[in-house]
């Protein structure tokens, strides 16, 4: 002791198990890094649908920061955990998954819902079993379908008030309508369909950063897309199997805003990378059904929820096998 | 070329701190503390009592078992007390003292005239590096002659001399690679002649271009056949230094999960180690000093030092020059595994590669969350487990599924948990359900 007061600085020494140093990485870095990727696709929204689709989002984003300092005082939490960011993500999400013209107590209630019910009555943040965002659309959806399934074309269109989304000519039979929107304009978003939905190529620039980044891996998106590439091609043509168009399918509806930034939650998917090819492919898989057989023209979030709810057993059966595994024979 | 392992992180090195800075040898320290139990296996028992004197040089405790190691005296002087002692390892172990009093004495070690190496038999060289106390100095102090006797049943046929040091900001291997490459040779060559490997590899990871480029140079010359050495050069990568990652970069061989290096026909010793067996055979020179890196951030004059093993890490304070910023933490070894200090009173020992003294900015003191099962612990652990699913079992006390699914093999290497987002304490988790397991 006599030492340690005559160095000049060691007075007050922390002591603790390795590893000292710790990377910088941080639960709210990932958080607000993932609403960074996404605001891309919100501004192409908000420029092909008008300003409308800000406001959405605004009244969105707001009704989960305060939903969660609600839930966190009942519940007696600390109110730093607001600043992790993944409440913002939730209201965020849950915004571009709505049509544009939906009234603006839809996001309200559908953020509330998503963020009381879905995320903090589960424990909060990382207990949840299924996606929050897609939870509040979901409840929107089964509550207020007939908002939930107006489309507005983009604003510069004649017919701007009314549209249908590619995905739900396709479901109305008109093939011919649907085969007529060009490639082109599903990938820069000149289509109808929710907000954060329709630009692919904001999407996909923020997908980029998530990547190089390192926050997201490929197996989830990948696995998700492919499958659905190649069921649309093998059963969805017009001319029997194996013609389906593939690009079409992909680019038409939510798929990927659905692929890179829902399924991929980290809470509510697999821990491994088994697991999280399985899960891609189980999403593709029913996204594929519903698209196909059932009285909706899109799966996407319903077939992530149910996937959600695989997880837990997909993650027992993929745990890793040890660097070195050898069989015990019992 | 090097082949590739699964998992691992990238932290900053910090080794430019002292990449450049030769190895001094600094002062005589009047007095040294040696705990007798620096290595891995039973304590050395004491051979000398209170009031001996002793030269440098001389045993001063002999090994207790066949796992276990003997030490020497590192100054001439008066052994003053033999006594439980502050030991760098946290366990409680005896240690015995020696003071100098004399301030002209002459401290140095007499080397013998360098012996005839290859007249020597295999195990008359054991022997040699059994009495000479040499344990691996990479960190782990593991006995070498134990480490050097593989059984009969499991032929060796290739050594790996390691020199990967991928701990960040120590460089004690980096220097010896520069400074002894033609020791770390003729160690090598005794490791070879007493295994009888075919085949030998030099590890170094490619951060340490100098290195390389000196033990290339000191290849050539040295003109060794029979097996010829090659050097391979690994990605910089945390734990690329670990034994079984090691094995699996330079000869792409999978040490299975409980077993050893020896089941896939291999040793693995540090570079340190061979400096250490070359002079133990060559000029008779016991394990008294060791290299170590004194380095930080916040310390003035970061240097790599030879080092009398049991000299106080506050005798030295004014060879590094204090300290710029007030450190947080003192760690001997590296910064992910070393072991954390609570004193300065505390002696360098055999497996102490370095000393790391972090400030407030390098800890990242922040608060634990919750888990958010973003799986980087998953997919940077190296032995393939998944430490948050671990940390759960553990926590909520289900130690029996947490050896079904494999905690025993954790190595606690702490990648899980310098990567962990939520700053959960996982290498904490896993060593406590280790502890749990051992004691059921």
């Amino acid at each position: 002791m006599d030492t340690m007061k005559k160095i000049k600085g060691v007075e007050s020494l922390v002591v603790s198990i390795g590893p000292h140093i710790r990377d910088e990485v941080t639960t709210s870095k990932i958080m607000w890094a993932v609403t960074f990727s996404l605001i891309p696709a919100g501004i192409a929204g908000i420029i092909i649908f008008g300003i409308r689709s800000l406001f959405i989002i605004c009244a969105s984003i707001l009704t989960a920061i305060l939903a969660e300092a609600l839930i966190l005082a009942a519940r007696k939490k600390d109110l730093n955990a607001l600043l992790d960011g993944s409440a913002v993500l939730t209201g965020l999400l849950l915004a571009y998954n709505l049509p544009p013209n939906v009234p603006l107590w839809m996001p309200i209630t559908g953020t509330f819902f998503a963020v009381v019910i879905a995320k903090q009555l589960f424990g909060g943040l990382g207990h949840n079993i299924f996606n929050p965002a897609l939870v509040g659309r979901a409840f929107l959806m089964l509550s207020w379908p007939a908002y939930m399934t107006s489309w507005q074309n983009p604003r510069w269109k004649a017919d701007a008030v009314t549209g249908a989304t590619p995905l739900g000519l396709l479901k109305e039979r008109h093939m011919d309508l649907a085969a007529g929107i060009s490639k082109w304009d599903l990938f820069i978003g000149n289509r109808a369909g929710c907000i954060g939905e329709i630009c692919i190529l904001a999407l996909l620039a923020g997908a980029l950063y998530l990547f190089w980044k390192r926050y997201i891996t490929w197996h989830i998106p990948f696995a998700y897309i492919l499958t659905i590439a190649l069921t649309s091609w093998i059963f969805n043509g017009s001319g029997g199997l194996f013609t389906g168009d593939i690009m079409f399918f992909i680019l038409s509806g939510g798929l990927v805003l659905g692929a890179f930034f829902m399924a991929t939650d980290y809470v509510t998917s697999p821990l491994s990378a088994k697991g999280k090819i399985i899960f891609g492919v189980g999403c593709g898989a029913l996204t594929f059904l519903i698209r196909k057989f059932s009285g909706y023209p899109e799966g996407v979030s319903y077939a992530i929820l149910m996937m959600n709810a695989f997880v837990p057993i997909i993650d027992r059966y993929t745990h890793p096998k040890w660097f070195g595994w050898v069989k015990v024979v019992k | 070329m090097a082949y590739k392992f699964y998992g691992g992180v990238h932290p900053r090195t910090f080794k430019t701190l002292t990449y450049d800075k030769p190895i001094k040898r600094p002062f005589m320290p009047k007095k040294v503390v040696i705990p007798l139990s620096q290595h891995v296996g039973s304590p050395a028992e004491p051979v000398v009592s209170v009031g001996d004197n002793v030269t440098v040089g001389q045993a001063i405790a002999k090994a207790s078992g066949y796992i276990s190691s003997p030490i020497h005296a590192t100054i001439t002087g008066e052994v003053t007390r033999i006594a439980y002692s502050v030991t760098p390892t946290q366990a409680r172990s005896m240690a015995i003292t020696i003071e100098s009093k004399d301030n002209e004495e002459n401290q140095d070690f007499r080397l013998n005239a360098p012996r005839d190496v290859s007249a020597l038999s295999k195990e008359e060289l054991l022997k040699i590096i059994k009495e000479s106390g040499i344990v691996g100095l990479g960190g782990a102090a593991f006995p070498t002659h134990v480490k050097l006797s593989p059984p009969k049943t499991k032929p060796i046929d290739t050594v790996i001399l390691n020199g990967a040091e991928c701990e960040p900001y120590i460089t004690c291997d980096h220097r010896l690679m520069l400074e002894k490459s033609n020791e770390i040779l003729k160690g090598l060559e005794i490791i070879l002649k007493i295994l009888g490997a075919e085949k030998a590899f030099i590890a170094i990871e490619d951060n340490k271009l100098a290195a390389i480029y000196a033990m290339e140079r000191a290849l050539e010359k040295s003109g060794i056949r029979n097996p010829k050495p090659e050097i391979v050069v690994l990605k910089t990568k945390y734990p690329q230094g670990a034994e079984k990652q090691v094995i699996k970069s330079v000869l792409n061989r999978v040490v299975p999960a409980g077993g050893l290096p020896l089941d896939v026909g291999c040793v693995v010793q540090n570079v340190g180690t061979a400096v250490a067996i070359y002079e133990a055979a060559h000029l008779g020179k016991p394990l008294i000093e060791r290299v170590v890196t004194i380095t930080g951030t916040c310390v003035r004059e970061p240097v790599n030092l030879w080092v009398r093993i049991g000299t106080l890490l506050s005798d030295l304070t004014n060879i590094f020059g204090g300290f710029e910023k007030e450190p947080k933490k003192i760690i001997f070894g590296g910064p992910v595994m070393g072991i954390n200090q609570y004193t300065m009173d505390v002696p360098i020992i055999k497996g102490s590669s370095g000393v790391v003294f972090l400030s407030d900015e390098d800890v990242h003191q922040e608060k634990e969350s919750i888990c958010i099962r973003c799986g980087r612990c998953v997919e940077v652990c190296p032995m393939g487990l998944a430490p948050t699913t671990l940390m759960y079992r553990v926590k909520f006390e289900k130690f029996q599924e947490a050896k079904d699914l494999g905690i025993v093999h954790c190595y606690e290497c702490g990648s899980c948990a310098y990567t962990c987002p939520a700053k959960i304490p996982l290498l904490d988790w896993m060593k406590f359900g280790k502890s749990k397991l051992s004691t059921m």
